[in-house]
């Protein structure tokens, strides 16, 4: 045991308390893993909350979906795919040891990820100038009924009656509560990301230790995987209306 | 591996975690599992001694029927920060962030746990997130209960909800970041040779809380982020006026918070475990089913939250279903108390002040486990529901059982911690100080709910006031007990004897190494060949012929 101890430790990513590099690295795998679950879970609270509210209220939430801009989030989502699969890359060329290919793809998962916020940023806006934001200033007036029973009317949707005003801004305040949440997970990724570049720029990972950039990549496809679900609820499933029973 | 210990040697010249290093950076800073331990057992201490004071105030109150004392504003603030206090500061982490932390990585022959950084990162949220809670308190205080139920907390109260709820949020995540670290600790640190089914029931027990804590956390993570979200920008997912519904909060809420009580509960039945069989000298009677029956309870305990909500308008048919789920709770936890009876039956038990304090949880827990049954007893709930029936099963349950189980566990690995031994007669005295003011308190708050007093009134008719001179009387009782250990552990920190490494003959990895342990627990690893509490007394033998 000793021995095992000692001729592990030459490593200087290697912390004392462990027996191993190898227990080491299955520990914070595990730990990672575990962490994400509970990433799960709170996403988990308000996708519930919105799951219940939908299908109470579903024309308002139908009729709030159908404003949203479905061009801008499919080219957000096509954007965010795009940046899981550099940031896939860019723990490749850590696992092989290409500190060109890992630091290139890190900072492209970057720009990536900043680009899926800079797109955010605009449909936000979108929303303020329309009054989407719920508050005392929201409005949905008659221009995004008419649009909402004309689709309706169109997929011969029975469920065209009953929109409310306040349940729209409960449709709202859940879109901004959940892609809030997702943007504030992506800035804080872009921040973890920027990290990791500024320390594989110093060498600082190798085929034998690069866990960090691993994990940040896990957590990097987490949050894609969270829009992943998050664009077909918000934007997409109200545009099979009609066939709703 | 005892023999690698030189008891000979005093505790001020050996080298061990206490006199390591020195300064005050030496703690704040410190990675070490065991003065993080340390860290939270003041830190625990505090909080509760301000939710304690808060209690005060309450039984001074009810004291006299007529709400003289306060106003009902006042009062709803008072009984808000004794809830908020106890329950996300002192009973959620009190046995895993103290006894936990000191123990786990001892236990199972580990140097530390898997993520030492994280372990005091986790102190430091949980302490900011105390400062909030406090800063509350003194900026105005919070009337919205513990339970924040909205509307009123994200609408109608004036008071400062939001640094309230932000405190619990970040002491959520230390929750949740110490059950990770226990979860992967146990997953990957165990020494060679100790199998699942060795591990002390202890460690079984912290693993099954672990995991409500990283499921559960969460969730109420989540909820308290829309309720500030709501209270801040009137946004409507709660507030019936904008569409939203009250009652998917509560559901949202409990499905953290009646697990919660098995976060607090679990821990504190683990060291009745080791308690038993160390003091009565027996392996755990159906060891698998008593460590099984701590992970049933965790899972069982995801499935009954709304029997918090039978008179709330959830459905007829939802609510049945709760109650019976309800019910099924109750059979883990016979499971563990009729293990322990059976371990006693036939053992050596000596009455040591540990063991007094197992006594006493057995004895509370039953109470509050049996009027849990009334509780998810739909029929029953209705009648009781908001009484000062439901006050006193919880108190039974949770402080009941956490407090003799935390203190119980802390005069047992007092001299683990310490290397001195406390004064057994002080100690006894207050174990049995603690019982009887526990009983004297919330015994009569079981009569006065069933008679009709709603739980949170500032006053209340004159037929009630016995019973509640009665609840006060037992409540300073009850401050005397909890005073005791205060004063003379804090006593023989200096002044006691020293204790050796095994004062109470136990089995345990963590009483083979030195008292007070060294900085890294073992020099080696040690290799594990036995089962867990083997012990083998002078009787067992020609009994069984």
């Amino acid at each position: 045991m000793q021995d095992s101890h000692t001729t592990a430790a030459h490593h200087p990513a290697f912390q004392h308390h462990f027996e191993t590099m190898e227990q080491q690295r299955q520990a914070s795998t595990l730990g990672m893993w575990l962490f994400l679950i509970t990433e799960i879970l709170f996403f988990g609270g308000m996708f519930t909350v919105y799951l219940v509210y939908r299908n109470w209220y579903f024309a308002s939430f139908a009729a709030g979906s159908l404003t949203l801009d479905v061009t801008l989030g499919t080219f957000n989502t096509v954007v965010l795919i795009g940046s899981s699969l550099t940031m896939a890359l860019a723990v490749h060329g850590a696992e092989t040891g290409k500190r060109g290919m890992l630091v290139g793809f890190l900072i492209l998962t970057i720009l990536l990820g900043a680009t899926f916020l800079g797109v955010k940023a605009v449909e936000y806006t979108h929303k303020f100038e329309e009054h989407h934001v719920p508050g005392p200033s929201f409005r949905f007036g008659s221009e995004e009924l008419r649009h909402f029973h004309e689709e309706a009317t169109m997929l011969r949707s029975t469920q065209i009656h009953g929109v409310e005003l306040g349940e729209v801004q409960l449709f709202f305040s859940l879109y901004f509560a959940m892609t809030g949440m997702h943007a504030l997970h992506m800035i804080i990724g872009i921040g973890v990301l920027s990290v990791l570049v500024w320390k594989a720029r110093h060498g600082r990972y190798s085929p034998e230790y690069f866990a960090p950039v691993e994990y940040a990549g896990l957590y990097w496809h987490f949050v894609d995987i969270v829009w992943i679900f998050l664009f077909p609820l918000l934007y997409l499933i109200t545009r099979h209306v009609g066939v709703h029973p | 591996m005892s023999t690698a210990v030189t008891t000979a040697e005093s505790i001020h010249r050996r080298r061990h975690y206490l006199n390591a290093d020195y300064g005050i950076r030496s703690w704040l800073l410190t990675t070490d599992h065991k003065r993080i331990a340390l860290l939270y057992l003041f830190s625990i201490t505090f909080f509760f001694a301000l939710g304690g004071l808060f209690a005060v105030l309450i039984r001074l109150e009810l004291l006299t029927p007529a709400g003289d004392m306060m106003t009902s504003d006042t009062y709803n603030k008072v009984f808000t920060m004794h809830g908020i206090m106890m329950v996300f500061f002192f009973l959620i982490p009190s046995v895993p962030a103290t006894l936990g932390n000191f123990l786990i990585p001892m236990m199972i022959g580990a140097r530390d746990l898997a993520f030492p950084k994280l372990n005091l990162a986790s102190w430091y949220l949980f302490m900011v997130g105390g400062m909030f809670a406090m800063y509350s308190v003194v900026t105005g205080g919070i009337d919205t209960g513990w339970t924040f139920y909205t509307p009123f907390s994200t609408t109608y109260s004036n008071t400062k909800v939001i640094p309230a709820a932000l405190g619990i949020l970040i002491a959520g995540f230390s929750s949740i970041f110490t059950g990770l670290n226990f979860i992967v600790t146990v997953h990957r640190m165990r020494a060679p040779g100790l199998t699942w089914f060795r591990l002390p029931l202890f460690v079984w027990a912290n693993y099954a809380a672990s995991l409500i804590m990283v499921l559960g956390t969460p969730v109420l993570a989540i909820t308290i982020v829309l309720v500030f979200l709501e209270r801040a920008f009137h946004i409507g997912i709660f507030d019936p006026r904008l569409g939203g519904d009250p009652i998917l909060f509560q559901h949202l809420f409990w499905f953290y918070s009646h697990p919660a009580v098995y976060i607090m509960i679990l821990p504190s039945m683990g060291v009745m475990s080791e308690l038993i069989s160390a003091f009565s000298r027996k392996r755990i009677f159906g060891y698998t089913f008593v460590a099984f029956s701590s992970v049933a309870i965790a899972v069982f305990g995801f499935l009954v939250w709304g029997h918090h909500m039978f008179v709330s308008g959830q459905s007829v048919y939802a609510a049945m279903v709760f109650s019976i789920l309800s019910y099924l709770v109750a059979i883990p936890s016979a499971v563990k108390v009729f293990n322990w009876t059976a371990t006693l039956y036939k053992g050596s038990v000596s009455y040591q002040t540990p063991m007094l304090y197992a006594f006493g949880f057995l004895g509370l827990f039953t109470i509050g486990g049996l009027t849990g049954l009334f509780l998810a007893a739909l029929g029953v709930d209705v009648h009781v529901t908001d009484t000062y029936f439901v006050v006193a099963h919880f108190h039974y349950i949770m402080v009941g059982g956490v407090i003799m189980g935390y203190l119980g566990g802390l005069h047992f690995w007092w001299p683990k911690i310490t290397g001195r031994l406390y004064p057994e007669g002080w100690a006894k005295l207050s174990a049995l100080v603690i019982f009887l003011g526990f009983n004297l308190t919330f015994f009569p708050q079981f009569v006065l709910g069933y008679l009709g007093m709603p739980r949170r009134y500032h006053a209340y008719p004159e037929e009630f006031q016995v019973l509640n001179v009665m609840s006060s009387a037992g409540a300073s009782i009850l401050a005397v007990g909890y005073l005791l250990p205060l004063f003379y552990l804090l006593w023989s920190m200096r002044y006691g004897p020293e204790a050796g490494p095994n004062p109470f003959d136990a089995r345990g990895l963590e009483w083979q190494m030195a008292s007070p342990p060294p900085t890294h627990n073992f020099e080696q690893v040690p290799i594990v060949s036995e089962e867990a509490y083997a012990y083998h007394t002078a009787q067992e033998v020609p009994v069984a012929g």
